[in-house]
């Protein structure tokens, strides 16, 4: 498996990462390294193997439906850069 | 040439916990901004999503109601995108372990019915809420709503018109009310609808290219958005062109759809199971328990009022749409131990236009069921007509009371005394020579104004059976 500079650049978007040109070659050679070693897996018969959706054999715990929490707006506001009127403030976003 | 139109719905309906799906924080409507969010529902580092088991005995509802399979073990994934009402980069759902699986729901439109089929449900947290406006050139976040668990629910590309989407919209909100998981407030966006809309040539077997209309929040919205969007899809067909597969938004002052441009490019969103939740198990236990809980559902409801009151189909229906006013009515019923019929009739009639008039819900009435059970009683046993009763309606609906106190108060107490009725119909006949000497002579139209003299004479209150035979009598 090769990836292209193209799909680096799609990978880097879609997390939001910034790279710089001379970084793609790298990226495409260690990731596509990454991704052939993973491949080997596809070697392997997994017809009969149940897929794994967690490491641990357990199953999810659930929780009565109760209100524990109280409002601690006003400490969890003290970290953000902008609030205003009960708001966290971004810069706009609008479709 | 003929099209035919493919429509399939994405259901969000907010499930009714009093918690957030996972974590302890409220989920309240209209509480102040990021009072309720916690930090699962912000993403603070180190925190544990731990899930709501309330929200899942409502998905295992849903199911069960629809004739679904629950699955044994379902998986959450993480539906991977960036925007700011998201606060850890990723929304926790499910993907290709849903935990209902394949259902069905019976439509019914013009009278003819229909099976939708129900892909699956599935559970997953609601993200939170952006504001655009008046924040100096940035935008405010509230993240209440954020960690508020939904149910979505997929439909299978099963319907034919805008009509037909809209009565399964409609029987899927009565039914999420009916299992009580759900409020099925539209406004407040409780329940709201992505729809899937497509054309293709009659007779084709293929699937033309879809788009996507997003967040839908009423049934008019649905109709009216679909319809453009077909009308869009074949003027663009028939005019050579090719339909582009993409997302819409829906715009209500212009009623039409327009494109979402900025939603495609990151329409690619890595899912991958939650390696902080671990599978879900539903235990067959657990679904018995559930299936236990059930109240009747909406179709067997309206099956028994047929049978048991002998309403006619069309009543039954009426009657059911929601639980609220299937039980107002049985309560009635049941009071009033009289003609279940009349008692429909009042329901749909007189108390429904009252309600709309005033834009309440049956919840809100201003005459309970005791109060009309009351007035039923008194027309039933003739001390009013059914005329007079609108009248006393009206004072219940207004002032409150019963239907006994008004009827006294007002002297509205129907004269049922022939030899009174005789009375007031002698003197009518001998204050109107001129008009007995006409009727007499043919003029049968006149009957109606006798009537009327004799009903102004007793303010309404003579029992109009016995007046139309005594007139008769007396005119011949």
């Amino acid at each position: 498996m090769s990836l292209s500079a193209e799909e680096v650049h799609k990978i880097a978007w879609l997390a939001r990462l910034a790279i710089t040109p001379d970084q793609v070659d790298a990226y495409a050679r260690d990731l596509s390294s990454i991704l052939g070693f993973v491949e080997q897996m596809n070697a392997v018969d997994t017809a009969d193997v149940m897929p794994m959706a967690h490491p641990q054999d357990l199953s999810q715990r659930l929780r009565p439906d109760l209100v524990s929490e109280t409002d601690q707006r006003e400490l969890f506001q003290s970290i953000a850069p902008k609030v205003e009127a009960g708001l966290y403030l971004v810069p706009k976003v609008i479709e | 040439m003929q099209w035919e139109t493919v429509i399939g719905l994405e259901i969000h309906a907010q499930l009714a916990t009093k918690s957030k799906i996972f974590s302890g924080a409220a989920t309240a409507y209209g509480a102040e901004p990021n009072t309720q969010a916690c930090a699962v529902d912000l993403g603070f580092p180190g925190v544990l999503p731990v899930l709501n088991e309330e929200a899942v005995r409502m998905a295992v509802k849903l199911g069960l109601a629809i004739d679904a399979k629950i699955t044994p073990r379902s998986v959450f994934a993480r539906k991977n995108y960036f925007y700011p009402d998201l606060p850890k980069g990723y929304q926790i759902s499910q993907y290709d372990l849903p935990v209902v699986g394949l259902g069905r729901l019976d439509i019914e439109v013009d009278g003819v019915s229909k099976t939708i089929g129900v892909t699956r449900a599935h559970l997953e947290e609601d993200a939170g809420k952006s504001l655009h406006e008046d924040f100096h050139g940035a935008s405010g976040i509230d993240l209440n709503r954020a960690g508020t668990p939904l149910l979505e629910i997929v439909s299978e590309p099963d319907m034919r018109s805008a009509k037909e989407a809209v009565a399964y919209m409609k029987k899927l909100h009565s039914l999420v009310r009916y299992l009580e998981i759900c409020d099925g407030n539209m406004q407040e966006g409780s329940f709201r609808c992505d729809a899937n809309v497509s054309v293709r040539p009659k007779g084709e077997s293929k699937f033309g290219t879809r788009c996507e209309i997003k967040n839908l929040n009423s049934f008019r919205f649905v109709e009216k958005a679909i319809n453009f969007e077909v009308e869009r899809q074949i003027e663009i067909i028939e005019n050579g062109g090719t339909i582009t597969q993409e997302t819409r938004l829906y715009d209500s002052v212009k009623d039409e759809t327009r494109s979402m441009r900025s939603k495609e490019e990151a329409n690619d969103y890595r899912y991958f199971p939650d390696p902080d939740l671990l599978p879900l198990d539903i235990a067959p236990e657990f679904i018995e328990q559930v299936r236990g809980s059930l109240p009747e559902l909406p179709d067997a409801k309206r099956a028994r009022f047929q049978s048991q009151y002998g309403l006619s189909d069309y009543d039954s229906a009426v009657l059911t749409a929601s639980r609220e006013l299937a039980d107002y009515y049985e309560a009635v019923a049941k009071l009033a131990a009289s003609d279940a019929k009349l008692c429909a009739n009042w329901v749909m009639g007189e108390l429904s236009g009252k309600l709309n008039e005033d834009g309440l819900e049956i919840g809100q009435s201003k005459v309970s069921a005791a109060q009309l059970a009351g007035m039923i009683q008194r027309i039933s046993d003739d001390t009013i007509s059914g005329k007079i009763a609108k009248q006393v309606f009206e004072t219940l609906w207004h002032e409150g009371g019963t239907a006994d106190e008004i009827i006294e108060k007002q002297g509205l107490k129907q004269i049922t005394d022939t030899s009174a009725i005789e009375g007031i119909i002698d003197g009518i006949i001998a204050a109107n020579p001129e008009q007995l000497a006409q009727y007499r002579a043919g003029k049968d139209k006149l009957f109606g104004f006798f009537v009327g003299q004799a009903m102004k004479a007793t303010q309404g209150k003579a029992n109009p059976a016995q007046l139309n035979e005594l007139l008769k009598k007396k005119l011949q």
